[in-house]
């Protein structure tokens, strides 16, 4: 089978499972988070923090919810980082503190579920940090996205109230119902594949080629399927999801990406079901889903159709990539990670073309949010279909509504602020970073040492990084040294303010659409489930968002591929 | 409800009168617009360079910074023609902006001069204690009574409490008909600066000075009292943010240049930056908006907030008042009905004979349509020697003739049955049914008898209805497609209201309204969601107006009336409410098309600019010049003639407003996407080639 062929095959099997559980999962979750019933184990976890689940919950209170639950978070995994060589061996395995500013950027990275990783997994931390710190909050960190989004879909369905549900309640449910029972399943079928689940220690083996090399065990299943559920992307080894431990063949790789994708892309019918109108999901099921396609048959084209006789020998651009999976499995799996903010690889980006490396910017670029990641993929979408909205909906001849909410002075104020963080963050630290004379040491590939002489692919190193962090991704290009006390704390500081200032203008959002009073849908209302409208809104996102980065796209990945 | 109806016209012949842009029905347009304005408004585009004024506005006010520093820059290296072309392209962007901005406010400004003519100082003559003593109009206060004679300007606006006079409003309505004001009911209020032609009023003074209708009209059409409106603010925002992400992304571009090896000279980063803020948009917000309330003044309709006419685009329920709206206001014959025995030409001839001395417009109506329909010559009442004309009066409420010895009566059914009964004549025994057919389908009978040599008899029945203008029904059918519901509202039985309500095709009826009705019927509406438009003139419509989202009140109405509503109707004629939704409508329509197009113009700036910057040390970006561009700087200088020519390109559609036909969301949406968007994205790559292609052919530059 060619290997084209081969990749087209599995782009059919991913879209044919995502479309065999869409419904099923996502009128699951429409259930779970409006559901009045408690579990017994749920209201264990309230009774032990003291939530009363049950009480409502007004933006203000809400975000007050999310914000300290997350700062206790960094606060928690910053202290077991630091106090990782005061603990006993078996669950340090030998390994001393984290530094400071790697600690700080860690435990900032995991809580805003970026998962960026400046450290070694296997070189760094022991069992204690991976399986309680970094796992537990692959857990809440993804529960709190999915809790923010539904707060602002409930903003959409409810009127004359400001409230928008209980945060406690959201974050209970969304770990307890929806990512523990997947990825208990979800482990099973890694394990049963070959990904390894234990408590071993470190294992020094002989290498066939002589000398000696160590190999880590460690509950590396478990924590591999909420890496990709949550779109967390945090691997427990450095080499991440093109680790064999983690993930062992073609198959565990194409489960993984479906991992990656299911919530997010059910969440839409989930929103459909919540405002009452699941054909309003589908309008943003499509959106997300012409923008995924097409971006992963770009890059399926642009890995092909690599120039040069080594790389056509090869059937593609195949550096970087693993044999296992080949070219069309790591160009859809390099597409998955980059549109939602999961940052899994099981490539390596720096390696991809220059337009593929471009490909993987720019789905970041666009906010990650098609699917995006679980919960702000949604939330952030809907943040632009209100742009799209008031910028479109006036050209039918009312003032912009959407839902049934009418999008005033205080929801555009709100989604314009939204829409300014993200670059303001990549670009603002990308040029301070270019600016500065240290910063870009760090560089693997800068003009002096590059193939072609050109600095453009040690600049798209830094970009991406920015990129990576502010977005919450957390997947690195590679070749850039961001261990240093700039990288970690500039980057730290990109993904707790970028995954938290957009929570703020979210929830106040919802709280402003919550108070309003539902206009009435007649004929004159712009019909926002219509694929007319689902166009518009993939021509706003490309526009809006996509213009923003086009110089800096320039310098960099667009440089580097139109040489 | 009032009983007052003014002047009526047919929709059809309103916007003709009105508008002398229209060309076709249904599309709303917004007058001429001259080229010579743009001249005429220079000195004040000019003014408006005021950095105190162009902060209003986030996105030129940052054009004008980009101004100042390039022309700083042109004058440390003035050898560099670059610098100095960027320089004067910026300063025209600015300048066209504040033209397109002076052109709007200038069509208003000579409406002004015309109203402060009418303002002339009055002096007025104040009762005090009975007594007479002449006060400057300035000085009178709200409460004073003033007398005013024929040929006395009225000092203030207030309402007649004493007298009758016939007024001249021509000063306010632009029409020369004088009309009758009096004391007590729906046409007690006048307005100062209009002029007693006869008799003498006393007038109870409503408004402090300075406070006035007129002067509030002043400030209207000059923009003066103009504020921005919530959905204009809203833009403005999601506008300064565009801004603020685009000025972003070329400071921080400075940095990577440097690192690649292409420093930018600032003039080109301000190109750049002016290139992509949505300049289009911005120079031409407030044009728009000014031009919006423009419109509804050419059409004699008074905004008195922005705020109003924006709402007249988002109305969803339109209430309608029956009489002078949808109907014609009178009944008239519709069809003669024979009884059994008799032809309808029969009837006919009996009818109109009895018709002849009936100068009521249902008489009238008769007379007509006996000889439309049965060809019968209008006898005039000389040619019946010795007629003897019976006039209908509350008691017989019948009229007819004798003439010839034939004794001719129509009227009210019971009274014509007893007059056949009393003269030992016969009713037919179908006439019940008939009569009472014609009552359920909304109309009124009149039975026509005769009696002759042969008895007295019922001939027939003529049925008299309420007639729905022409053109009413497919006007509610696009109000329909709009997404728009009618409610007609009418004093009439619910049997009648139901009728008419049919014919006319209304989706609602209120019969039987009273000004709690009304009320009861907006709240509701309202709380639904909805926003509500009516129209009125009466002190009681006036709790109803102020409720109303838009509220038109007539200016034949009621001070408290015209207080209430937001709009006032100098024409006085109801129909106009269907014409400023679509006003409201085309506004914003208009915004966002331009909105629209100012964002997709970006894309071929960047393929015009981003090559010029970077090709030189990333030779590979040229591919992206597609247009195929001469030189750097005049791919760069293209982009922003380009830019800052589109402005006055686009200052006549802002001003008339784009073109607007009454349809669904979804085909306006369509078709304005594909012209706007599509159009926005493909016009300047057009355009800047063209450009490209005129510089290059400068000596020197190519």
């Amino acid at each position: 089978m060619s290997p084209v062929l081969s990749g087209v095959l599995q782009l059919t099997a991913l879209v044919a499972a995502l479309a065999l559980v869409y419904r099923p999962l996502g009128d699951y979750m429409a259930r779970v988070y409006s559901s009045e019933k408690h579990l017994r184990v749920e209201k264990w976890i309230y009774r032990s923090i003291g939530a009363d689940p049950d009480a409502e919950m007004r933006w203000p209170a809400y975000l007050r919810g999310v914000l300290a639950f997350s700062f206790v978070g960094v606060l928690f995994l910053y202290l077991l980082q630091r106090i990782q060589g005061i603990l006993p061996d078996s669950v340090s395995l030998g390994f001393t503190a984290i530094s400071p500013d790697q600690a700080f950027n860690t435990a900032a990275s995991f809580v805003a579920n970026t998962n960026w990783q400046s450290y070694s997994g296997e070189q760094a931390m022991g069992h204690a940090v991976q399986t309680l710190g970094l796992a537990v909050q692959n857990f809440v960190s993804a529960a709190v996205g999915i809790a923010v989004a539904v707060a602002l879909v409930r903003g959409f369905a409810r009127s004359r109230t400001g409230e928008l549900g209980n945060f406690w309640a959201d974050l209970v449910r969304g770990t307890v119902r929806v990512l523990i029972p997947i990825s208990v399943v979800g482990a099973l079928v890694l394990v049963a594949c070959g990904a390894i689940q234990n408590f071993a220690g470190i294992h020094e083996i002989g290498r066939l080629t002589g000398g000696t090399q160590q190999v880590n065990g460690g509950a590396v299943a478990s924590q591999e399927v909420i890496k990709e559920l949550g779109t967390n992307g945090g691997g427990y080894f450095n080499a991440n999801s093109s680790h064999p431990f983690e993930n062992p063949n073609a198959f565990t790789n194409l489960f993984e990406i479906f991992l990656i994708l299911v919530i997010p892309f059910a969440l839409t019918r989930t929103f459909g079901k919540l405002v009452g109108n699941v054909k309003q999901g589908y309008a943003i099921l499509a959106t997300m889903g012409v923008i995924w396609l097409g971006f992963t048959a770009l890059m399926m084209w642009t890995e092909f159709a690599g120039h040069g006789a080594a790389l056509e020998a090869a059937g593609g651009a195949m550096e970087g990539k693993e044999q296992r999976f080949g070219v069309g499995a790591s160009a859809i799996f390099g597409v998955a990670t980059t549109l939602t903010s999961t940052g899994a690889v099981d490539s390596f980006h720096s390696s991809f073309t220059g337009f593929g490396g471009g490909i993987t910017l720019l789905g970041m670029m666009l906010g990650e949010i098609a699917p995006g990641g679980v919960g702000s993929g949604l939330y952030g979408m809907l943040v632009m279909a209100i742009i799209a909205v008031f910028i479109a909906g006036l050209m039918v001849g009312r003032t912009p509504e959407y839902l049934g909410k009418k999008i005033g002075t205080r929801e555009i104020k709100l989604a314009a602020c939204y829409i300014l963080i993200t670059p303001t963050l990549v670009l603002g630290f990308t040029a301070l970073s270019m600016a500065l004379s240290g910063p870009p040491e760090s560089m693997l590939n800068t003009a002096a040492n590059s193939v072609d002489g050109s600095g453009a692919h040690g600049f798209s190193e830094v970009l991406y990084a920015f990129t990576s962090g502010a977005n919450n991704n957390g997947s690195a290009f590679g070749g850039l040294n961001a261990n240093t006390p700039w990288y970690n704390t500039t980057i730290g500081l990109a993904m707790l303010l970028g995954r938290f200032l957009p929570m703020v203008f979210v929830l106040a959002l919802a709280g402003s659409l919550a108070e309003q009073k539902p206009v009435p849908e007649t004929a004159g209302t712009l019909r926002t489930e219509k694929p007319l409208f689902a166009g518009l809104l993939v021509g706003a996102i490309l526009i809006i968002t996509g213009l923003t980065y086009f110089p800096a796209l320039a310098l960099g990945p667009m440089a580097e591929g139109l040489s | 409800m009032s009983t007052t109806t003014p002047v009526r016209t047919a929709p059809g012949e309103t916007e003709e009168s009105n508008s002398p842009g229209s060309e076709e029905h249904g599309r709303v347009s917004g007058g001429l617009f001259d080229p010579a304005q743009l001249v005429k408004s220079l000195p004040d585009a000019f003014r408006k360079l005021d950095p105190r004024v162009m902060v209003k506005s986030p996105v030129m006010f940052v054009v004008l910074i980009g101004s100042v520093v390039t022309t700083l820059l042109a004058v440390k290296d003035p050898g560099d023609w670059f610098g100095w072309a960027i320089t004067v392209w910026l300063w025209l962007t600015v300048l066209f902006a504040n033209l397109a901005e002076a052109v709007a406010e200038g069509r208003g400004k000579a409406q002004a001069d015309t109203l402060r003519k009418a303002k002339t100082d009055t002096v007025a003559r104040r009762l005090n204690g009975g007594v007479e003593e002449s006060v400057p109009g300035t000085e009178l206060r709200v409460g004073d009574l003033v007398v005013c004679e024929a040929g006395d300007i009225i000092p203030g606006d207030g309402d007649v409490v004493e007298g009758v006079a016939s007024v001249d409003e021509s000063a306010i309505t632009g029409e020369s008909a004088p009309v009758i004001r009096e004391s007590g009911g729906d046409r007690s209020a006048v307005t100062g600066g209009t002029k007693v032609l006869s008799d003498r009023i006393v007038v109870k003074i409503m408004t402090k000075p300075g406070e006035t209708f007129i002067d509030r009209m002043i400030n209207l059409v000059e923009g003066a009292a103009r504020q921005k409106t919530p959905n204009e603010i809203a833009l403005n925002i999601l506008l300064a943010s565009l801004t603020i992400v685009f000025l972003l992304a070329v400071v921080t571009l400075q940095p990577f240049a440097i690192y690649a090896g292409a420093e930018q000279s600032m003039i080109v980063l301000a190109a750049l930056v002016v290139c992509l803020i949505p300049t289009t948009i911005g120079a031409l917000l407030s044009a728009i908006g000014i031009a919006g309330m423009d419109r509804l003044v050419q059409r004699n309709v008074l905004a008195m907030s922005g705020r109003a006419v924006e709402a007249a685009g988002d109305i969803s329920t339109l209430l309608l008042d029956k009489t002078g709206t949808i109907t014609y206001g009178n009944r008239q014959a519709a069809e003669f009905v024979p009884v059994k025995g008799t032809t309808a030409a029969e009837v006919a001839d009996a009818a109109q004979l009895s018709s002849l001395a009936d100068e009521t417009p249902e008489g009238r109506s008769i007379v007509v349509l006996a000889k439309e329909k049965y060809g019968l010559r209008e006898r005039h009442e000389g040619e019946l020697v010795g007629a003897e004309w019976v006039p209908f009066t509350a008691q017989t409420r019948m009229s007819g003739v004798d003439v010839d010895g034939r004794k001719v009566r129509k009227g009210a059914t019971g009274s014509v049955v007893a007059w056949v009964e009393e003269r030992g004549g016969r009713v037919a025994e179908d006439t019940q049914k008939l009569t009472e057919e014609i009552s359920q389908a909304g109309g009124t009978p009149l039975l026509v008898a005769l009696e002759d040599d042969k008895g007295a008899r019922v001939l027939g029945v003529i049925h008299l209805k309420d007639v729905v203008k022409e053109g009413m029904r497919e006007r509610f059918d696009e109000l329909r497609r709009m997404g728009i519901k009618t409610v007609m509202i009418t004093g009439d039985n619910p049997l009648t209201a139901k009728a008419i309500a049919e014919e006319a095709g209304v989706d609602d009826f209120l019969a039987e309204a009273t000004p709690e009705d009304k009320m009861a019927l907006i709240k509701r509406e309202q709380a639904g969601g909805k926003l509500v438009a009516m129209t009125g003139d009466g002190t009681n419509d006036a709790p109803a107006l102020a409720q109303a989202d838009v509220g038109v009140a007539m200016n034949t109405g009621t001070s408290a009336a015209k207080e209430a509503g937001n709009m006032v109707d100098l024409d006085s004629n109801p129909t106009k409410l269907i014409e400023i939704v679509e006003i409201g409508k085309q506004l914003l329509i208009t915004r966002g098309a331009l909105t629209t197009f100012s964002i997709a113009n970006d894309v071929a700036k960047y393929f015009a600019i981003i090559p010029a910057m970077f090709a030189v040390v990333y030779p590979g970006l040229d591919k992206l010049n597609i247009m195929g561009l001469a030189s750097p700087e005049s791919a760069i200088l293209s982009a922003v003639v380009f830019n800052a020519l589109v402005i006055v390109a686009l200052v006549p559609l802002a001003l008339k407003g784009v073109r607007y036909r009454p349809m669904s969301a979804d085909s306006m949406l369509r078709r304005n996407l594909t012209v706007y968007g599509l159009g926005g994205l493909i016009a300047p790559f057009i355009g800047i080639k063209i450009i490209d292609l005129l510089i290059s052919l400068i000596p020197g530059i190519g």
